[in-house]
């Protein structure tokens, strides 16, 4: 196949990082509310009622939504199998915690209702709780290591290492700078979620969610500044010691890489990214003030907020993925991570083929399932969560 | 078998997937199904039709869900417990899991949670059309996994890249047309048809033998008998052509299954029977039937069929080359590229066999040290537990020839005797509920264990792919996911009895509508 030097591989790399960062953003944007929805569950519902109607606004779509997930590991093992690998098995016992609680998400919505027992109702509505909170928590975590490095190396066959005892090792990702960014994921997924209800509800559920979301939305625009100026002044930035070949073979270790200076130096050779924290600010700011009047368009202004911060941080590391504290040489970055030139462009093929088909069909559902959850709808529809 | 990390590694992979497979098959079917019996009250808009497809995918939700849970589990544990394996064959393994996302499962999960939030939402075609789109979702998807897998089996299109130190794709066309996918495919939703059929047969019977819902169970065991009459012919065949790939690329498979240690000359024959011995080398006690094996394999009665011993000489052969090409790899890898043309020429000559001399690294420091017993020895790993596949083989076909039988003969009475179902034909279709389960698990045995000992077949031995974990690490999460698993799969067990001792639930409103339409003419009337 001739076809895929229609692309040159470089354009091909940075395409997909970006697309690894419209996959992060898709699933933020669309199974971010549904999990800030869950986690909100015990809160902004008081009755059974109530939470029930809770539940039914995302109970038709979080399906659809959470395939932005598996379609986000099925990209990364495409596009970027070196950071599928060391990734998933570096952060294998936090990974195992989101797996456990995403897995609990899915048979929550489903089951609850099957059984008219107060004691099966409520476990089933902190086991959605949990399954809301701790991805969205974890997920922020995740990025407060990859940007202070991951202590992993790699061995000269490309075999990821990541030495230390198990229980040290997840302790050592739970530091508190990475714990920071994880309170500006859930903070951001929680006043999502909450936007998402005020549109989706009203009375007494809409009231309390307007009421968290304000508190959550103005806690992610705190944190996620605080978090700028820890990255400032705590957080060791990475370079390459000399420019490396942006065509050359996905081999993290032909290139050397040292710390030093900090990230935000970005800022300084490519002041345009500043649009991006901008957008973050802008967009959380806007959905806490439209959750009063027009909850529509906060909806809107939440996800330009998410997509803002997401990119605030693949923007601010570029060409870097995951660094490696350990042996910053094995650093994953953008040049040299990726797959293979072909393989690029049959998956960039691909996405530009189903991506488009994919939002016209979901956008068609959430048009049919257009307008508010109340109780009445819930208790009359045989078959609601 | 000493517990260390590689085996554990793969228990939580066997485990999970085979969990996972616990939902899936129920799915690939019964979506099938559904559609079907929705399009049914399209055309004729019998309110029956409609409670039928109802009542079946309250029993297909309850399902659906645990194997969405379970499933992504699957997407990420290759990155989790085989990091190596990932990065060594994610350029090619990695491409058909995102298309997979993309094409398939993004339109199946969009639409399922319209298809049960959209009844009153929809006109009756919108919905049937939705419908079609949760079924066309879900069996695309065992597409992609099973080219996937397919290639894990036979590795077509691809090279190893010394400077990535990984496989490379290098013919997409040949990953997707891969024969053995695309006969695994078949022959997987099959039987995954079959078991919605034998599931939709069973629950049915129970109910006539109950003497509940009737009309309801009639027409279920109608519809599922005649489709799952074609699926099981179709599992048979696939299952054959699977057989005759097999002696293309996995003859190692093929011999372990036959327990079949010397070579068969041609024709020949088949071991319906015997007692395999790893250790002897042998298959006592063997009872053979004559053509029928080069049959199978060869579609042919000329072709003699290699056994164990002969494929095990092969496998020291491919070692041998395969240390030419490791020592010509390292070669390159120690001058970064920079070697003589003649390193180079060696390396392509023999890079096909690299896999074979990495069979050695587990047993030998250095590969290129090994001595000649430690190459025989490696040449031996070759042979996957024997025993296992003969007999685990033979159940599995023993269940689908079962399964065959019953749903002709319920077919028959359908069709030819009025529904008149003898007790014991309703009784038996209930008892045997789990076994297109229990085959299913089977036939995943056989595949996979038979892959071993290699995650793709001669190009990276299984002890190689492992995560660089502890165990502590892998007994947390085995325990965990078993745990886990185990509860929801108590749970769901529970919800799909009392739901199917439930039972349909009128639509008074449907059913109204329709009496008053059809009054006048309605002899008998509405179902």
């Amino acid at each position: 196949m001739i076809l895929h030097e229609l692309l040159n591989y470089e354009i091909l790399r940075v395409i997909w990082w970006g697309l690894l960062g419209v996959l992060l953003i898709g699933l933020a944007a669309t199974d971010g509310f549904d999990m800030g929805v869950a986690a909100l569950l015990p809160f902004v519902g008081t009755s059974d009622a109530e939470r029930r109607v809770v539940i039914n606004t995302v109970g038709p779509v979080w399906e659809g939504n959470q395939v932005w997930l598996i379609l986000g590991g099925g990209a990364i093992f495409a596009a970027w199998p070196p950071l599928y690998a060391v990734s998933f098995s570096g952060f294998y016992l936090a990974m195992f915690l989101v797996l456990a609680a995403l897995i609990l998400r899915p048979v929550g919505f489903k089951y609850r209702n099957k059984r008219d027992s107060f004691t099966w109702r409520t476990r089933w509505d902190w086991a959605l709780f949990i399954g809301g909170a701790v991805p969205a928590l974890i997920f922020g975590v995740a990025v407060g290591n990859v940007l202070q490095g991951v202590p992993f190396t790699l061995e000269d066959n490309l075999l990821s290492v990541y030495p230390g005892n198990f229980i040290m090792k997840l302790l050592g990702l739970l530091n508190p700078f990475a714990l920071f960014v994880g309170v500006v994921s859930l903070t951001m997924h929680l006043s999502h979620g909450a936007s998402w209800l005020v549109l989706k509800t009203e009375g007494a559920v809409q009231a309390r969610a307007r009421r968290f979301g304000t508190f959550a939305g103005l806690a992610a625009i705190v944190t996620f500044a605080l978090a700028g100026v820890w990255l400032a002044f705590g957080v060791e930035g990475y370079r390459f010691v000399s420019e490396p070949d942006h065509f050359g073979p996905s081999n993290p270790l032909l290139s050397e890489v040292v710390r030093g200076g900090s990230w935000l130096d970005a800022y300084t050779t490519r002041p345009w990214i500043m649009i991006a924290p901008i957008m973050g600010f802008v967009g959380m700011a806007a959905q806490v003030i439209l959750m009063r009047l027009w909850s529509g368009w906060s909806v809107v202004a939440g996800k330009v907020g998410i997509f803002g911060i997401i990119s605030t941080v693949g923007l601010t590391m570029f060409p870097f993925i995951l660094p490696s504290s350990l042996n910053p040489t094995a650093s994953l970055t953008v040049w040299d991570s990726s797959s293979s030139h072909m393989t690029l462009f049959i998956m960039l093929v691909c996405a530009v083929i189903f991506m488009p088909i994919i939002l016209a069909y979901t956008s068609w559902v959430y048009k049919v399932l257009w307008g508010k959850v109340t109780q009445e709808d819930v208790t009359s529809n045989p078959n609601a969560y | 078998m000493e517990f260390g990390l590689v085996e554990l590694s793969r228990l939580q992979f066997a485990a999970t997937a085979m969990y996972h497979f616990l939902f899936v098959p129920l799915t690939l079917g019964l979506s099938i199904m559904l559609a079907t019996m929705e399009t049914v009250y399209v055309m004729t808009r019998r309110p029956i039709w409609r409670q039928m497809t109802k009542f079946w995918g309250t029993l297909f939700g309850i399902n659906f869900v645990l194997g969405v849970s379970t499933g992504i589990t699957m997407e990420f544990q290759f990155g989790m417990n085989w990091s190596y394996y990932s990065n060594y064959v994610g350029d090619i393994f990695g491409a058909p899991l995102a298309i997979e996302g993309l094409m398939a499962f993004f339109l199946e999960a969009t639409f399922v949670g319209l298809w049960f939030f959209g009844w009153e939402k929809l006109r009756p075609r919108a919905h049937m059309f939705v419908g079609w789109c949760v079924a066309i979702g879900s069996n695309f998807s065992a597409l992609w996994i099973l080219i996937a897998n397919g290639w894990m089996q036979n590795p077509v299109g691809a090279e190893f890249n010394p400077m990535t130190m990984r496989m490379e794709l290098v013919d997409f066309y040949a990953v997707l047309f891969n024969p053995v996918a695309q006969a695994k495919f078949v022959h997987t939703v099959s039987a995954g048809y079959v078991t919605a059929a034998i599931f939709v047969v069973g629950v049915s019977s129970w109910y006539l033998l109950r003497g509940r819902h009737i009309e309801l169970a009639r027409r279920s065991i109608a519809v599922a008998s005649a489709f799952g009459l074609a699926a099981s012919l179709s599992v048979i065949v696939l299952g054959d052509e699977s057989g005759y790939e097999a002696t293309h690329n996995q003859k190692m498979k093929l011999a372990a299954i036959e327990g079949m240690w010397e070579t068969e000359e041609a024709p020949a024959s088949f071991n319906l029977f015997g007692i395999p011995d790893q250790e002897a080398r042998e298959t006592k006690y063997a009872i053979k039937i004559p053509y029928v094996m080069g049959l199978i394999g060869t579609r042919s009665l000329t072709e003699e069929m290699p056994g164990i011993k002969e494929l095990v000489e092969g496998a020291e052969v491919r070692i041998r080359d395969g240390l030419i090409a490791y020592d010509a790899l390292m070669q390159i890898r120690a001058n970064k590229g920079d070697v003589a043309p003649e390193v180079t020429a060696a390396f392509e000559a023999h890079s096909d066999d690299l896999g074979y001399a990495m069979l050695l690294s587990s047993m030998v420091e250095d590969p290129m040290t090994a001595t000649d017993e430690q190459i025989e020895a490696a040449a031996w790993k070759t042979v996957p537990g024997v025993a296992p596949m003969f007999w685990t083989f033979r159940l599995m076909v023993g269940f689908g020839f079962f399964m065959l039988a019953l749903l002709t003969y319920m077919f028959y009475v359908t069709n030819f005797r009025g529904g008149n179902y003898p007790q014991l034909a309703l009784k038996t279709a209930v008892f045997i509920i789990p076994m297109p389960w229990l085959a299913a698990e089977m036939g995943w045995f056989v595949a996979e264990f038979g892959r071993q000992p290699w995650t793709v077949d001669g190009l990276l031995p299984t002890a190689l792919s492992a995560s660089h974990l502890s165990v502590w690490d892998l007994a947390v999460t085995l325990g965990g996911f078993v745990a886990l698993y185990t509860t929801l799969l108590i749970i769901e067990m529970k919800l799909m009895l009392a739901a199917i001792r439930k039972g349909p639930v009128q639509d008074v409103e449907v059913v109204a509508a329709w009496n008053a339409k059809h009054a006048p003419v309605a002899a008998q009337p509405a179902e």
